[in-house]
This record gives C-alpha cells, structure tokens and sequence, in this order.
C-alpha cells in the first residue's frame, strides 16, 4: 500500500475527458514523478489530489483515509502540501509574513482566534520561519516584498512555506518551468536536499527530463488523461509507448 | 508600551492628544474674527468626528484588512441607536446599558448578515450587504417588526425618541433627565474664554473620544496580531490560504462581526448624544459615507479612516452652512458684477452643494494619491514608500 492511492479517477470538462481511469499508487518516501505532453491532465490529476476539483467517480486515500468529499483546507491538515504550476504566494506581503502564515496554520491549525497578541511575539513561529529561511538561503530577502522578485525566488518561497507545514506528501507542478538553468540546477539540489533529511514523499510533475532522471525513483506517464505505464527511470527511458506520447507516432 | 511598538504608540499619543486638544486646534480662529466660521469646534461636529471615526475605524478592519467591501454598514449603526434609545426608554438615561447593547445587538445582527453575505465575495457580497440594509432599512421605516407584534419598536417614519410615560425603572425621582454618565450630563460643558477666543469642552465629545482612543488601540492590536495577518492574507490570496491548510471563512466572519460591532457602539454614542434614533440612519447613503472616509483616508492603514471621517464630517457641516448671504459678505470687495458671477459660481459647491465638493475632493484624492490622506501626508513629510502596500506590521530589519 502507498502513502496514496488513487482508484479508477475519472473526471470530465464537457467533452473533453481529462482524465480517464486513472489509478495511481505513491510509495511512502519515494520521488514519484509524473510526465506527459500538455494536456495529458497533470494539474488536472493534482486538483483532485488537493480537493480543489471533485472526480466524476473513482477513489482518492491518502495513509488510509478519504481524500474526497473534503474541504481543502481539511486535505492540507492531513498532511498535502502543493507547490502551483504558477507560484501562489501571498504577493501583497513580504517573505516573512508569507513564511509566517504557513507557520501558523502548522500550529494552530484552520482557524485561531488571536486578535489581541502580536504577532512577532509568537516566537515558535518567528523562530520556525526565520530557521526555514536560513534552510533555504533566504535569510538576506526577509523583508523583501514579494511581488517584485524572481519567479525563481517566488518558487523557493512557496516551497519553503509547504515545507514549513511538514508535509508528508509534497506536489510540485512543474518547479522549474520557465527558470533558467542554473536555478534549475539550484531547485534540483534543493529537491535532492529536502528527499534526504525529510520523511517526505514528493510527487513532481515535469516536463525538464533533466530534473526528472535526476530526481525521481518511479515515473508515471500520463497520455489524455490515462497512465499509460509506470516504472522506474531506466526503463522508461527507451520505452517505444512514452516516445509515441511524446512525438505522436509509432516507435 | 501597552504591547505596542514604538512607532505604533507614537500613532497612538497622536491621536490621544489630537483628540485631547480637538476644542482648541478646531476653535484656533478668534470668535469674532472673519475666518470664526471655519471652527470645527463646537461640541455637535466634535462628537460626530469622534463618533464616524469609530464607524470607520471598525470598517476598515473588515475593508482594511480582507478586501471584503461592505455596502451595507449602516444597518448595524442603525440598530446601535434603536437598541440603546430602548434601554434609555425601559431603564433610565444613563449610557452605559444602551451602549452595551448596541454592541451586543450589532454583533448579533452581523453574525447573520456576514453568514449570508459572506458565502459570496467580490461585488455580489457588496451587494448582498447592500440589499440586507436596504431591508433594516425598510423594515425600520415601516416598523414591519413591531406591527407584527402589536408594539412600537422603531416607531416608523417618526422615529424613536423618548417619552415621559416610558418605564425608565432605573430612574429615580432626581434622576437627570437627558443622557448621562453616573450622573455626569452629556450635554454639560465648560466654555473657556481666553481673550478674543472661545474654547467649549464638551462632556460628551470627551465621553465619545475615550471611545475613540480605545478602539484605535484595539485596531492596531489586531492589525498586528496572528488574526490580523489572516485577514490580510484573506485579501492577498484567498486560494494559497485554503491550500496552506486555512479556513478563510471564519476569519472574514470575525473581522465582519468586529466590525458590525464597532457601527453598533457609533450607532449607541450617536444616540447617547441625541436620544434619538431614526431609520435614515440606515439608509444607504450612510453606508456610502463610511466607504468615502475610509477610502479617503487610506484604506488599511491606521489612522486612514479618522483622518477621512474628520475630513468629511468637517466638510459637510462647514460648507453645508455657506448660504448664498454669507457668500455675498465674501466676495463684496470684488466689482458687482464679478461678484454675483463667483457667488453664482461658488453656490455651486457650498450649502445644498456640498456632496459636489465632496465629490470633486474624493476624484482627486483617488486620482492623485491612491493611497488616500495618508499617502499625501506621507508624501508631504518625505517619508520613504513603505514596503508593504498597507500599513500593517513591516518590520524593518536590525541594523
Ligand atoms: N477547469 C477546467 N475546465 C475545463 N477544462 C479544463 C479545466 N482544467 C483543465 N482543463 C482541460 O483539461 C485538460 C488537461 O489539463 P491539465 O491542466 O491537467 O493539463 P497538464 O497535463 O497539466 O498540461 P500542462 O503540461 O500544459 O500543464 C486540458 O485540455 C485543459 O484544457
Ligand atoms: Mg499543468
């Protein structure tokens, strides 16, 4: 049994069937990756995971329990984590409030009603956040306004802030899209660095084969909407099913 | 101090000593002199800055903070007055009943309207809010309630006042028979003249701006709490707060009951002062009110929202007073002709016209500095751009 078990998911958008009868299953602790071409219902698959798109059929378990029919702040509380595809960070505030409010939301869970205390006298969380920046080499930005920074800078904080909630499985859609090589370098250190010193598992979605063969231990290839197969790097390198996905022709 | 960081007790004595000294900064011109007409200072107009302060002290908490645009405010100022007239009519004159009603019965009124309002965002919950106070309103106009249950209860178009024969248990035969504080009268005051000047120091606007002062202290509390990051993380990104593991709806439905409570104390000091307490004060142009001075102000900052209710309160009972005759005594050193074109002209902006000044100075405002009053004061004391777009905690780093 995995850590997550997806079951006979289906899930139409009028027409168009994006995903069909997709069944899954995450080993606890390992690097799950899953690939496809544009379209193939990736994101689509993490919607369902995180709560945020209800499946038409088909069952979602994650470490023994019902994912469906949750809130999605509910489905976090058990422990799933999501980095987007575009950075969803807080882009109104700086890099520590935005580690802080995943930092509370850790402690105190989906609601607290603290109106009375100051904030930067809670200092678990102060403390949590600032050793989560200094993990991540972002110390020096604390009080940067996030807006203004680097997409690549955006991804690390909103990494950073799934990490702080200690995960027991973290999404990542597409983490180094539309970075440069050498930050992707960077994230794929980051990524290799987080796998060894944490109980995590991590499911990444990438289009970069790079990151995919550097990091991964099992690969998942999504065709419209369906696996077409499973199985770890090496094998899936040659194999004539994932060059058709891929090229769109017959090896 | 008082869990407070510097710059923000600094914020905090200002206003305590703003409104300290309000009868004498709003009475600086001498009484008999030709620019006396300007003085805000007299006991009417001091108590509805400190009162509409409050209002929109408590708006901005949910504006403020969430984003989420309330048009329908005014209910919760509306039913702060009826329920403390009530408690002056069953109990007797004393105050502080009536005051702690109305914010107990705003409270609970808002509980219900932001548990309905609050299942939408955006402009259909402005206009949810809306449609509920435009309801209070009519409801309160036609004492729906109270001919349904055989009893005056806001006593319709009339108003509810006060009358001899109501119970008023608490009352004793000596009792004061206007609205008071153990015994201090509300419409008491002391008038101090020094030389040419006149200085009224009113009982009631002191009454209201300890009121003031406390609820600035509380919103800057929660501005700077756990809760108030919430809120604004509300604002931010409502989507990465559900997928960080937060329930967004509680904390916006907190920040509206805070809020609704807050119109419920304005609306129990607006009849503290007045024991009055009429549906027009629901009405949705008093809704609009609360948006123009908090926006004029500085929307999400601190001190935002009293400067815009100041501003606004200050304009409409100043420029509302410019009649035609004062307008004339102006302008007679200019030749006649001129004279009746800027009287004509100006006529345009003051007395009924104020709403038109008001207009054109929230244009600009808006236009040039986004930011409300504050930006501009900002600008005026060459303080650096804040990091943050809104004024809540930006701690800058240790050098
Ligand atoms: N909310 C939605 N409503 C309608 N159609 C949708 C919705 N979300 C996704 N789709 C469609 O479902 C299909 C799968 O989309 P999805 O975003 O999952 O692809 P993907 O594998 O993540 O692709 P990419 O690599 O480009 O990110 C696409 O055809 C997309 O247009
Ligand atoms: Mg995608």
């Amino acid at each position: 049994m995995g850590i997550l078990e997806v079951k006979g998911v289906n899930k139409r958008f009028g027409g168009l069937q994006a995903l069909g009868d997709v069944n899954l299953s995450i080993a606890e602790n390992t690097v799950h990756a899953i690939i496809g071409p544009n379209g193939a219902g990736k994101s689509t698959l993490l919607n369902v995971l995180i709560g945020k798109l209800i499946p038409d059929t088909g069952s979602v378990m994650f470490d023994g329990q019902s994912v469906l029919g949750r809130a999605p702040h509910e489905i976090n509380q058990m422990g799933i984590s999501r980095v987007f595809q575009t950075p969803e960070i807080f882009s109104e505030l700086n890099v520590m409030e935005n580690m802080m409010i995943s930092c509370f939301a850790k402690r105190d869970g989906s609601f607290r009603m603290q109106a009375m205390a100051d904030m930067f006298g809670e200092k678990d969380v102060v403390e949590k956040a600032e050793k989560m920046l200094v993990d991540m080499e972002m110390a020096d930005k604390r009080y940067d306004h996030t807006a203004a920074m680097s997409r690549g800078d955006k991804r690390r904080l909103e990494i950073a802030m799934c990490l702080s909630q200690e995960p027991r499985l973290l999404l990542l859609d597409e983490p180094t899209a539309g970075m440069a090589r050498a930050d992707t370098n960077n994230t794929i250190d980051l990524l290799k660095q987080i796998k060894d010193e944490r109980d995590i598992t991590i499911a990444i979605i990438e289009h970069d084969m790079h990151v995919v063969f550097s990091l991964s231990e099992r690969i998942t290839v999504l065709a419209q909407g369906t696996p077409l197969v499973e199985d770890t790097p090496d094998n899936i390198k040659g194999h004539p099913k994932v060059k058709e996905a891929y090229l769109g022709e017959a090896a | 101090m008082l869990g407070l960081e510097k710059k923000d007790f600094n914020l905090l004595m200002v206003v305590v000593a703003l409104s300290l000294f309000a009868p004498l900064i709003l009475n600086i011109f001498p009484k008999e002199s030709a620019f006396a007409f300007f003085n805000g200072g007299y006991p009417d107009l001091m108590q509805r800055f400190a009162i509409f302060g409050i209002f929109a002290i408590g708006f901005n908490i949910l504006f403020g903070l969430t984003g989420y645009l309330s048009f329908g405010h005014a209910a919760f100022l509306g039913v702060g007055s009826y329920a403390a007239v009530w408690m002056f009519k069953l109990l007797g004159y004393n105050v502080l009943p009536g005051l702690i009603l109305s914010v107990v019965v705003a409270g609970l009124l808002s509980v219900v309207i932001g548990f309905v309002s609050l299942r939408r965002s955006g402009i259909y919950f402005s206009i949810l809010t809306l449609a509920f106070a435009q309801m209070m309103y009519s409801i309160a106009y036609s004492d729906l309630f109270g001919r349904w249950l055989g009893i005056t209860l806001t006593n319709g178009e009339t108003g509810l006042q006060v009358y001899n024969n109501d119970p008023q248990i608490l009352m004793g035969p000596d009792s004061s028979t206007v609205p008071h504080i153990f015994g201090l009268e509300m419409s008491s005051r002391l008038t101090l003249p020094v030389g040419p000047w006149e200085f009224v120091f009113p009982v009631g606007y002191y009454f209201c701006a300890i009121f003031l002062v406390i609820s600035f202290y509380l919103s800057i509390r929660i501005f700077r709490s756990p809760f108030g990051l919430m809120l604004r993380a509300v604002k931010s990104n409502n989507q990465r707060m559900t997928y960080t593991g937060l329930n967004p709806r509680p904390y916006t439905l907190a920040a509206f009951i805070i809020s609704g409570m807050y119109a419920g104390l304005a609306g129990g000091l607006l009849a503290s002062m007045d024991p009055l307490a009429g549906a027009e004060r629901m009405y949705w142009t008093e809704s609009g009110a609360v948006v123009i001075m908090t926006v004029l102000g500085g929307v999400g900052t601190l001190i935002g929202p009293v400067l815009g209710a100041g501003t606004i309160k200050y304009m409409e009972n100043i420029i509302s007073k410019m009649n035609e005759k004062l307008l004339h005594e102006w302008f007679s050193f200019l030749p006649e002709s001129l004279e009746k074109a800027m009287v004509w002209s100006a006529s345009w902006f003051t007395g009924e016209g104020w709403h038109m000044t008001q207009g054109v100075v929230f244009m600009l405002v808006i236009i040039f500095l986004p930011g409300g009053l504050v930006q501009g004061s900002n600008k005026l004391f060459g303080r650096r751009k804040r990091k943050s777009t809104d004024d809540a905690a930006t701690k800058q780093p240790a050098e």
